[in-house]
């Protein structure tokens, strides 16, 4: 070995395999972590990188391997020994109890005790109010878990993880929920971490995000080691190769083309909502994709709620078609054709436990069944036209969409939508915490959606999707529509090289963004 | 921000309800039925005497519910723990007995435990199976008779005793709704049941051995209850397969009614107790009301549905 000093090795998981029954999660991989580095683990959909953290954090036993932390060998592969060896992890899929409220959560486990030995929910929520401000963020801590917002969520759980004081802190698709500017803060918190010798591993699907933060990154493919380097030696189009495993057509090569604007198909006239919207106008025509774009709390995902009948439209028109129409529910909505693929589609889009077919043949149930008998041949024909045309991989159709991974659920969200053939079609977050293989299939189905002449809106905070799928973007701040811009206004002149025009349009939408959250 | 605020006021009020709804059957008993008795300081405490061992299994029901699980085997149990206490002090005295009944219940609840726990029935199933395993064990070995309790200690400490006017099942009750309040509220205990049933995998996730926090609760449920039965065998100096029967009926809905979830997560102890003292002070009312005995079960189960509405927080679509 050359004569400089070794890192200290945070954690070492050498030769680890895990089976799920007859499916090889994991093959014979290695992770090494250094104390004091930033290590980000990519990998598309069910390369693994889910399976090999919860191994590390004790939720599942490895088939074979050993796990080290901090030069202590794991042997009884629970969350306890994990937790005591120091390993925190912000799940992607939120660990907080909906009924404690933030304070509570952030200390369950290690609950703050009065001299008599009682639990002192007063010095937990002074101390939970601390911790908030060190990381320069607002969060009630006496509010219930399950009334905050998905971004108040995200930020509590990596408060929750910094307050055991971990040695080894795993992120999971931190930044999924929050504003640009929440991730900055997210950042300059992390590098404080890694300063104090806290080792991090960052999974993430943003590439920029990762460019930016991580010292180290790890590749898995298909559950398999693929290659362990400096990010500073590897550049974006490496590592989607080593992503994908084929050259990567990313999100540039999408055409958004094929849309031609027809006729109007809903219009709001000066809609306010109960919940945050005031006096909102505008339209969206038959073969088009609207993106609205917005930073966490502006009220782009109230407006998908309220066109979706969830919450109430208390002044203003709503016009399908030129008709006024009333949403007081979502059956409303679905009557008017309109579909909502939902953010937080585990809770709102789809059953974990039933099958793929079932979820899919979920919406549409009275079309495929006659005097309330369900056809077995129409459901299952429509299931395996739409698991091939949207290309879900699962085992079988007949398989639990627990069993998929993220990409996938979120494709049969998808399909359970537009099984019932909506003419307008309301997408939240659709690509939240999926590859970027299934981004820009995602992406691509978004467009020829538009093309069979459907009105398109996509919610999103990541630009880069707005800007590859959307034919007009919308900016919302504070519950306002700020800007309506076409698509073209965000290309720059002159230039020819597709990834730059991309990346310099991004940096142009995030600046109206910007202006946007100023100006109200 | 201002949508927090609104969500979280909603159920502030809600929580109160049973304090509300508590005080309106009070004073509308003591308007119409003042002429009867009902004000007077006897029936009151008649009414502790009557409800004391439903508050005390409804102080354990509540962490029952509060970790997601259920006990539909406490009325049950408590009558087979007054007929252990009966027998086993009959074979070898007070202490014995005391000792046998408790020992029932703690062996009922390791039953329920291990079957819910490892191996995975839900806690529904297991405990409708032992309530009639409970009943019928109680009944075989009494032969469905009454056995006699002869030590007026027993009785006296035990269910039937007062100082002066006051009903010594009162300090019963109180002592268990304390201990129940604080044990649930301050420490780590409770509050590892309020996780586990309001969202098992974040609460294992924390490291929160949700398992053993179950079996626990399942313990303390068929210990209140035995508790419960030796009470009762202590007010009628008799252990009975019958007493008890149809308690568990009246210890969920008071749980429910003080604002304790069904589906896990949320639990009030003061609730639980508050509740069991309102169906009580329903029961007394209707049959100080000269309602037969038909006609109570109707106006009770109405009273209960309405009170139980009101205190629901309504689910969002």
């Amino acid at each position: 070995m050359s004569g400089i000093a070794q890192p200290k090795i945070a954690v070492r998981m050498t030769g680890v395999s895990k089976n799920f029954g007859g499916v090889q999660a994991l093959n014979n991989v290695d992770l090494a972590v250094h104390a004091r580095e930033i290590h980000a683990l990519l990998g598309g959909n069910g390369a693994g990188k889910s399976t090999i953290l919860k191994i590390l954090r004790g939720v599942h036993a490895p088939t074979s391997g050993t796990v080290e932390v901090n030069g202590r060998v794991l042997s009884a592969h629970t969350p306890e020994e994990s937790k005591r060896a120091g390993v925190a992890m912000i799940f992607q899929e939120m660990s907080l109890v909906p009924t404690l409220t933030v304070a509570q959560n952030i200390f369950l486990n290690q609950e703050l005790k009065t001299g008599a030995g009682f639990i002192d929910d007063d010095k937990a929520v002074t101390r939970a109010r601390a911790l908030f401000k060190s990381l320069d963020v607002d969060v009630d801590p006496h509010a219930l878990a399950g009334d905050l917002g998905a971004g108040q969520r995200q930020l509590t759980e990596i408060v929750k993880a910094i307050s055991q004081d971990a040695k080894v802190l795993i992120l999971d698709e931190p930044s999924t929920a929050l504003s640009a500017h929440d991730v900055d803060r997210l950042f300059a918190f992390l590098k404080k971490l890694k300063a104090d010798g806290v080792a991090i591993i960052y999974v993430s699907h943003r590439m920029d995000e990762i460019m930016r933060i991580a010292d180290r990154a790890t590749i898995f493919r298909d559950g398999r080691h693929i290659i362990t380097a400096p990010v500073s030696e590897l550049t974006l189009t490496s590592i989607i190769q080593h992503i994908v495993g084929r050259e990567s057509k990313g999100l540039t090569g999408i055409s958004r083309l094929s849309g031609k604007r027809e006729q109007v198909l809903l219009e709001l006239r000066g809609v306010s909502g109960r919940v945050k919207l005031t006096d909102l106008s505008l339209k969206v025509h038959a073969g088009e994709v609207v993106g609205i774009a917005g930073l966490l709390g502006s009220g782009r995902s109230a407006v998908a709620r309220l066109l979706f009948g969830i919450d109430p439209v208390i002044s203003g028109e709503v016009l399908v078609d030129g008709m006024p129409v009333k949403l007081t529910s979502p059956s409303d909505a679905i009557a008017h054709g309109i579909a909502l693929i939902p953010e937080d589609r585990l809770r709102q889009g789809i059953v974990l436990e039933h099958s793929v077919s079932d979820n899919i043949a979920m919406s549409i149930l009275g079309r495929i069944s006659s005097w309330g008998w369900i056809s077995a041949a129409k459901q299952s024909e429509l299931a395996r036209d739409r698991i091939s045309a949207l290309k879900i991989k699962t085992a079988s159709a007949g398989a639990a969409v627990r069993t998929l991974s993220g990409g996938n659920q979120q494709k049969v969200v998808l399909a359970k939508w537009l099984a019932s053939d909506p003419r307008i079609v309301i997408l939240d977050e659709p690509t939240a915490g999926i590859d970027i293989g299934s981004k820009s299939e995602i992406i691509t189905l978004i467009r020829e959606l538009a093309g069979q002449g459907k009105a398109v809106i996509v919610i999103s905070s990541e630009l880069n999707e707005l800007l590859a799928a959307c034919d007009r973007i919308l900016v919302m701040s504070g519950g306002q529509l700020v800007r309506d811009l076409d698509r073209a206004h965000f290309d720059p002149q002159g230039e020819s090289d597709t990834e730059r025009s991309m990346q310099d349009a991004e940096h142009a939408l995030q600046r109206v963004l910007q202006e946007a959250r100023t100006n109200v | 921000m201002s949508d927090v605020q609104i969500t979280r006021r909603l159920p502030d009020w809600r929580q109160y309800i049973i304090y509300l709804g508590f005080l309106g059957v009070f004073v509308f008993f003591a308007v119409t039925l003042g002429h009867k008795g009902f004000l007077d300081a006897n029936n009151l405490l008649n009414i502790i005497r009557q409800t004391a061992m439903i508050a005390i299994m409804a102080v354990a029901m509540t962490y029952v519910l509060s970790a997601g699980e259920i006990d539909l085997s406490i009325g049950a149990v408590a009558g087979l723990a007054s007929v252990a206490t009966a027998m086993g002090m009959d074979y070898g005295g007070v202490a014995f007995g005391i000792l046998f009944g408790l020992a029932t219940g703690f062996a009922v609840g390791m039953f329920n435990g291990i079957l819910t726990t490892r191996i995975g029935i839900p806690s529904f199933l297991t405990t409708l199976a032992m309530m009639g395993i409970a009943k019928g064990t109680s009944m075989w070995v009494s032969g469905t008779k009454a056995i006699p309790i002869l030590s007026d200690g027993y009785s006296y400490f035990l269910g039937g005793g007062s100082i002066g006017p006051i009903p010594l099942v009162l300090f019963w009750m109180l002592a268990a709704g304390a201990l129940g309040h604080i044990v649930l509220r301050k420490t780590t205990f409770g509050r590892f049941v309020l996780a586990t049933g309001g969202s098992e995998t974040a609460a294992r996730y924390s490291g929160i051995k949700t398992s053993t926090v179950k079996f626990k609760v399942l313990i303390i449920s068929s210990m209140a209850a035995a508790f419960a039965g030796m009470l009762y065998a202590g007010r009628f100096q008799t252990g009975r397969f019958q007493l008890g029967e149809g308690d568990e009926l009246s210890v969920i809905a008071a749980a429910v009614l003080g604002g304790t979830s069904l589906f896990g997560g949320k639990g009030t102890v003061i609730g639980s107790i508050m509740g069991a003292l309102m169906i009580g002070l329903i029961n007394n009312g209707l049959i100080l009301a000269g309602l037969e005995f038909s006609q109570q079960l109707i106006a009770r189960g109405a009273i209960i549905i309405l009170a139980v509405a009101i205190s629901q927080n309504r689910k969002q679509s």
